[in-house]
């Protein structure tokens, strides 16, 4: 009886904070730009900020499925890793003679098997926690990059690959709209789909979800495996950008990518988040990092900012909450 | 059934008992192979060299001990090391004449600060630990090459008695080994025969019923990552002595080595089990692997996968041996 009221009054709580968070990251990106364009006269531009987003989406797109994963209370640490044996893979394959269309699409398949090893392994090892469970992936997926290979580059990537990172169509730049559209695409699928409910439902309880018929064990896989292909999709843009690929690419990818997710507003103990959120705090540590960029911070601060913003943004909802908690009790 | 139930029940426990003995089985049968394939390894000098390349290593595991046996993990140690390190670097090349004890103490105390910060974020704000440790490795490495200004500090500007602490020797054994096993000694009474230390296996196997029992559960998940910043920042000090450098990005993704020498060493990640014998195997199990790879020929760039890939078995073998234990724990509770 106790849990029912409990939950109930969660749920409440819930709804209030969000319509706060989102508003606030709203509030916390314009003040972003404000302080921007009082720091640097070049930032306010059309021109250089369209073309600032083509240097920080990349990564975005592995945020995305990470949203999935954080709102099923796991988390996936591997992300860079794949990102790099993705990029490898390609390469290599491309410059053993592979056609390149062929070897962009045996990426993905590797980013997404890469995703469903760590599915299957955390499913399959219920026991064991996801942090484990992609730490040791993590190191593994890396290895196999540098066995591939060792410490050399690869490149030499055909002309029109370069167009995924640095083409326009229109004035558009090609990866802003490939993300525009996984943005919806993924939105979609986490508010207005069954599977997306369901990813909610064992968020919140899991062995709830589990007696309820949902099959738990599918869905967690095929959110890993998601998050592999898109790992795969970042490796190609990132690759197209660089021009050239080593396996130590995408090192701290997997800091940027957890840190936007919980500044996004997901819940780190899983059930609870928006997608909106999410994406909001993509542009908003984009733009931060662009702005400091132009007026030559150091990119040490930068680290030490985006690791007090992660830790920030877990702070504060838990100061609201812990407070509820302690009248509840 | 039962006749199944009671054959799980005996090879399980079996396992889970002699898992020491196992691992102590692996690692002589792996030095053998070694030495096969290359018979400079089973060398006194390289014995010596593998135990002083293990000794920070080692320290380093006795203090990730605490924080996974409290369910937590800390990926900020490699951080904290760089930047007490680089602190205790700093102030002894500017003052040259520093006794050596005081660096060691400067870089305690500077990791102590850090897992006070990091336990206190953890501790009173309930934020998952591997969120905590990731944001604050991202300060304390940023901090690192602020103070630093992404200069090193190389060989020539420390002292010679600051280069001692790591190359000197006590009664033929360097001190590097004797601090590890000072360490040792005394986490080994600790966390065995304290009532503290016990309260740690407490709050990780049980948070709610430590908490019923009257137990302070921030109290001790504060000293655990307290604990492990102490020893980070001891061990930057060692490490930049012993390497005579101190860089910005010093130790980078060591931490992962560590929390590998803890799985190995048959520590479980859902919290709750860990032996201070089982971490010494570890660690050297890991020591050995580094020093002997590289001896039998093996390709550098395949390290990194063959270390992966022993930690993911390791944790799997982990996982299904306490599985065995578990039902055979169910199924003594419901005789």
């Amino acid at each position: 009886m106790e849990t029912r009221i409990v939950t109930s009054k969660k749920e409440f709580n819930l709804k209030a904070f969000f319509l706060q968070w989102e508003w606030m990251l709203v509030v916390i990106f314009l003040l972003v730009n404000v302080m921007n364009m009082n720091l640097s006269e070049f930032y306010w531009n059309y021109e250089s900020l369209r073309d600032a987003t083509m240097t920080f989406l990349d990564k975005a797109f592995i945020v995305l499925p990470m949203v999935f994963i954080m709102i099923l209370g796991d988390i996936d640490i591997s992300v860079a890793s794949i990102v790099a044996l993705s990029s490898v893979i390609m390469a290599d394959l491309y410059n053993s003679g592979v056609p390149m269309p062929v070897a962009m699409a045996i990426s993905l398949a590797v980013g997404t098997l890469c995703g469903f090893i760590n599915g299957l392994l955390i499913v399959k090892y219920k026991e064991l926690s996801s942090v484990i469970v992609t730490l040791a992936t993590m190191i593994i997926y890396r290895g196999i990059a540098y066995i591939i290979l060792e410490d050399q580059a690869a490149g030499s990537f055909p002309e029109w690959f370069g167009f995924l990172g640095w083409g326009y169509v229109g004035s558009i730049p090609f990866i802003l709209i490939v993300f525009t559209v996984f943005a919806v695409l993924f939105a979609l699928l986490l508010h207005k789909t069954t599977f997306g409910r369901r990813v909610y439902a064992m968020g919140n309880n899991i062995t709830a979800s589990r007696f309820s018929g949902v099959q738990v064990d599918k869905i967690k896989i095929a959110v890993f495996a998601l998050t592999g292909l898109m790992a795969a999709v970042t490796a190609l843009f990132l690759t197209s950008r660089m021009g050239s690929t080593r396996p130590n690419v995408a090192t701290g990818y997997e800091l940027d990518v957890i840190a936007m997710v919980v500044l996004g507003g997901i819940s780190t103990a899983g059930g609870r988040g928006r997608m909106i959120g999410a994406i909001l705090a993509v542009f908003l540590v984009g733009f931060l990092r662009y702005g400091l960029g132009l007026v030559n911070v150091p990119a040490q601060m930068l680290l030490i900012i985006l690791g007090l913003l992660l830790i920030l943004a877990v702070m504060i909802p838990k100061l609201k909450w812990g407070g509820g908690k302690l009248r509840k009790s | 059934m039962a006749d199944y139930g009671s054959r799980t029940k005996t090879v399980s426990a079996y396992i889970a008992k002699f898992r020491e003995l196992g691992l102590l089985g692996f690692i002589v049968i792996l030095s053998l192979a070694v030495q096969i394939r290359n018979p400079s390894f089973l060398t006194w000098e390289n014995i010596n060299d593998m135990v002083t390349n293990t000794a920070i290593l080692s320290i380093l595991t006795v203090g990730m001990m605490l924080v996974i046996v409290t369910r937590g993990i800390d990926l900020s140690i490699g951080a904290t090391l760089a930047l007490s390190g680089m602190i205790a670097a700093l102030a002894v090349g500017e003052f040259p004449g520093l006794h050596p004890l005081l660096a060691v103490l400067i870089g305690t105390a500077v990791g102590l600060v850090c897992g006070i910060v990091l336990g206190f974020l953890i501790s009173r704000f309930g934020i998952l630990p591997i969120i905590a440790t990731l944001g604050m490795m991202n300060v304390f490495r940023g901090l690192t090459f602020m103070v630093s200004g992404g200069k090193w500090v190389s060989a020539h500007q420390m002292p010679a008695s600051f280069k001692g602490i790591a190359t000197g020797s006590i009664i033929g054994i360097n001190n590097l080994i004797v601090i590890a096993v000072l360490i040792y000694l005394f986490f080994y009474y600790f966390v065995n025969h304290t009532r503290t230390g016990r309260q740690i296996y407490a709050v990780g196997s049980n948070p709610e019923s430590a908490k019923i029992s009257g137990i302070n559960n921030d109290r001790i998940l504060w000293l655990v990552y307290t604990i492990m910043g102490g020893l980070s920042g001891l061990a930057g000090v060692l490490w930049v002595s012993k390497f005579a450098s101190a860089q910005g990005d010093t130790a980078a993704g060591y931490e992962l080595s560590v929390i590998a020498a803890c799985v190995l060493g048959g520590v479980s990640i859902a919290g709750g089990s860990g032996k201070i014998s089982g971490i010494i195997l570890g660690s050297v199990l890991l020591g050995i692997l580094n020093n002997a790879l590289p001896l039998i020929n093996v390709s550098p760039f395949w390290q990194m996968g063959i270390q992966g890939s022993i930690i993911l078995v390791a944790v799997l073998t982990n996982a299904i041996v306490k599985r065995g234990v578990d039902r055979n724990h169910l199924m003594r509770r419901s005789v």
